[in-house]
């Protein structure tokens, strides 16, 4: 060691209890005012799930931009895109697409929805209609016109969405998206 | 845990580590006046966690930079907090700074063997007077826009590589995204790492010779841990106290109205610690050496002394007068500042700027919250279309060289010429307004105020003079003040003194008010306009009537009818009166036959003003604004 003026000393001897006590303090302090900023900021972090989710207006549910009479019954699945108002932190879009949802007329008023997304991991499912059915091009879930899974990839069948049918003509849906990867279907958002 | 302690010793040699950082040796015992370092650690380690956070949440981009932080002080969990201890600490870390450097000097801490390392604390506070200004101009606020602009105007004044280093700074030849995007680079990558390097080449020269000891034989020799740390962590503490209570006390730091070029904004200032630049720069000797000067040779040459210190020491009476240069540099800096400070508070036009920068950043914050939200375009063009924000500019600007509101100018300002004295000083008296106070233009109590005394509510005319005769009345003005609505006013007063007549007068002002259609008016139909149209078009009091009729000389075409009263003649039209449809047409032109016709002395604002600065003057003046 060439430090000039360094010394390393081991403890100095010092009357035992004022030592405990200044060691106390001194890593009690140390630690408190390091423990200030850190809480603040993780608090600040920690802000997107402990925001409390603002109830929407209405019964939830979207008017579809087709008509019941557009879709044959048992007919091909037809991709729609989910247009909704968007609050993205201090913006609000409005009229956005916000997903893709499957229709698909299966009796005269009967409409059956699935979400596009795939409950394997997250990705756009394909309809093939010379297969007649749903692929994801990720993984290769594969899914029947019902929406039930075809091989052992997804964790669940496709999610379907609540559909109601008004005026005669018109599809009304719940728009909704559910977490990917459980057998369950949970609600995100 | 010992054994784990060990195997980690073993490949780190981590127990030696620790032993060199914590027993370093303290002769003469642990003093309040080494904690100064540690402080400016501390600081710096609150804004690295404060500043990584706030990274986490901060948009820097002209259209989300103001947005992304007002959305951390309103609306995240803990954001203000965190907001505000990145913004005092900052200001702290100014502080110690100064204490830090002073304490060093005083104790000659910078003299040999220590030179290298007084440099290279120099250079540290370059580096964070450095990161003060690229933060300041981050939020993007009128304040930070307007103070930025004077730093980055000042570097373009720098001899020969000026422009393009301006250039450089702002990512072109204006403010916009890059300037955003660079300064944000600099203030949380260049800078902190750069600060973080000179940090422990700092310390470790400081470790080589040890700490400056003024009388070693104080008290016995300790250790850095625990004694010095403790007096350090109780510092770091009170410091940390300061800033929470500052915090606290303001709900974190200030943000202005969003930044726009188009807006000038007489409030701007630098933060606090740069305020004696800025009064240094507005002395007319230190502008007349040229902006080079003040700006950047004189700090520069400033610099220089601080720098040589090391060498001045060396000399016999070298640490004197090092201790006395520094001295009255600090007295300067205080002095100045003070002097700033105090120039601002006595100055109206200051303190009412601060005043309207006050009340845009609350009514930003009302715009902001409406359900709409802040449009892509960036919060600045919410402020741009809000007639309650722009009215009072409009009004400052065009109508308030004749007109007042409430006494001043639109914007809380009063309105002042100046005037040289017998005796060479230069004093702000009042001018005198020559038209009438539109404070509260077509409201109930104008609109009484109108019918009952219409001499007194247009009594600022008598300010306007004759050309040919400067004592005289201009000729314009008598046509009002002497006019025939004038002594219709005076000989009707009789009518308002009798008791059973004043539910008449009521209704009277009720009847028109509803006709403005303002906001808070009656309805047309509602029952005392009702009544009072019937004594407007048939001239009958309950007791008493009118000697001469309101349709004599006025028109009026009723809301939702077809059929216009009276004919377009003498007196101004009271179609939609003090409502949004009749400012809009008197504006464009008063000289226009259904108002004043060849009596009007008042400019055509058709002319002088855009549609859409007409519409938000009118909409303004008549109250139609949430």
């Amino acid at each position: 060691m060439s430090q000039p003026h360094l010394e390393l000393h081991e403890n100095p001897p010092e009357q035992p209890r004022r030592g405990f006590m200044t060691h106390f303090f001194a890593a009690g302090i140390g630690l408190l005012v390091g423990v200030v900023p850190s809480f603040a900021g993780l608090a600040f972090f920690l802000d997107p799930i402990m925001r409390k989710k603002k109830e929407g207006s209405g019964d939830g549910f979207l008017k579809m931009p087709v008509s019941l009479d557009a879709l044959e019954i048992n007919g091909e699945p037809q991709l729609v895109k989910v247009i909704m108002d968007k609050v993205d932190a201090w913006n609000k879009f409005l009229n956005q697409p916000v997903g893709a949802v499957y229709l698909r007329r299966t009796a005269k008023d009967k409409v059956v929805a699935f979400n596009s997304r795939c409950p394997h991991l997250g990705c756009a499912v394909d309809y093939k209609p010379l297969e007649n059915h749903y692929f994801c091009p990720c993984h290769t879930s594969t899914f029947d016109d019902d929406g039930k899974m075809q091989n052992e990839i997804p964790p669940r069948d496709l999610d379907t969405l609540k559909v109601q049918i008004r005026n005669k003509t018109e599809i009304w849906l719940k728009f909704q998206n559910f977490r990917a990867t459980t057998p369950e279907k949970i609600p995100v958002g | 845990m010992n054994a784990l302690i060990n195997w980690l010793d073993d490949r780190t040699g981590l127990k030696k580590l620790m032993h060199e950082a914590l027993y370093e040796n303290i002769p003469g015992g642990a003093r309040w006046r080494y904690v100064w370092g540690s402080t400016l650690m501390f600081t710096f380690t609150i804004q690295v966690i404060t500043g990584l956070f706030l990274w986490t949440a901060y948009s820097p981009s002209t259209t989300t930079a103001w947005e992304s932080v007002y959305y951390i002080q309103n609306h995240m969990q803990a954001g203000w907090l965190v907001r505000g201890l990145h913004h005092f600490s900052a200001s702290a870390m100014t502080v110690l700074l100064a204490l830090h450097l002073m304490q060093v000097v005083i104790d000659g801490a910078y003299k040999a063997p220590r030179e290298i390392n007084f440099w290279l604390g120099l250079i540290l506070m370059q580096i964070v007077l450095g990161l003060s200004l690229t933060g300041y101009l981050l939020p993007w606020d009128q304040k930070g826009y307007y103070a930025t602009q004077v730093s980055t105007e000042i570097m373009g004044a720098t001899p020969v590589v000026g422009p393009q280093l301006q250039q450089l700074a702002q990512g072109g030849p204006q403010y916009g995204h890059h300037t955003l995007t660079r300064f944000f680079a600099m203030h949380a990558g260049v800078l902190p790492g750069a600060l973080i390097a000179f940090i422990v080449l700092h310390i470790a020269v400081f470790r080589r010779h040890g700490i400056t000891v003024p009388d070693p034989d104080r008290a016995p020799a300790t250790t850095f841990w625990p004694d010095q740390v403790l007096k350090d962590g109780i510092a770091c503490l009170a410091v940390l106290g300061t800033v929470l209570i500052l915090t606290i006390w303001h709900h974190g730091a200030e943000l202005a109205a969003p930044a726009d070029p188009s807006e000038a904004y007489s409030a701007a200032r630098p933060e606090w610690y740069f305020l004696f630049l800025f009064q240094f720069l507005r002395f007319e000797w230190v502008e007349h050496q040229g902006l080079a000067f003040g700006a950047i040779y004189l700090p520069g040459a400033l610099m220089a002394i601080l720098a040589a210190m090391p060498i001045i020491g060396r000399w016999k009476v070298g640490h004197a007068f090092n201790v006395v240069f520094l001295f009255v540099m600090m007295v300067g800096i205080i002095g100045l500042t003070g002097l700033a400070l105090k120039n601002d508070a006595a100055d109206p036009d200051f303190q009412a700027a601060v005043k309207q920068a006050q009340d845009d950043s609350v009514r930003i914050e009302e715009l902001a919250e409406r359900p709409e939200g802040i449009p892509l375009e960036g919060a600045v063009s919410l402020l741009r279309a809000d007639p309650k924000a722009q009215g009072p500019r409009l009004f400052a600007r065009n109508c308030a060289p004749c007109h007042r509101y409430n006494g001043h100018d639109g914007t809380g300002r009063e309105v002042v010429k100046i005037v040289k004295q017998k005796d060479g000083t230069k004093a702000r008296i009042k001018e005198n307004a020559t038209a009438t106070d539109l404070g509260n233009f077509g409201s109930p109590e104008w609109i009484k105020s109108v019918i009952t005394d219409f001499k007194g509510t247009f009594a600022e005319l008598k300010n306007v003079p004759d050309k040919n005769d400067k004592n005289a009345v201009a000729e314009s003005s008598k046509h009002f003040l002497e006019g025939e609505m004038a002594n219709w006013s005076s000989s009707h007063a009789q009518h308002w003194r009798v008791k059973a007549n004043e539910q008449a007068l009521t209704d009277l002002v009720a009847f028109l008010h509803s006709q403005g259609q303002r906001r808070g008016a009656p309805g047309i139909s509602d029952e005392s306009p009702k009544r009072g149209r019937q004594i407007f078009e048939t001239s009958k009091l309950p007791v008493g009537e009118f000697e001469s009729n309101c349709l004599d000389c006025h028109s009026l075409q009723p809301i939702g009818e077809d059929k216009l009263l009276g004919e377009i003649g003498t007196g101004p039209t009271l179609t939609s009166y003090g409502g949004e449809r009749w400012l809009r047409e008197f504006l464009d032109n008063p000289g226009h036959e259904k108002f004043y016709g060849s009596n009007n002395a008042m400019p055509a604002f058709g002319e002088r003003l855009t549609d859409k600065e007409l519409d938000l003057l009118v909409r303004w003046l008549a109250g139609d604004f949430e």
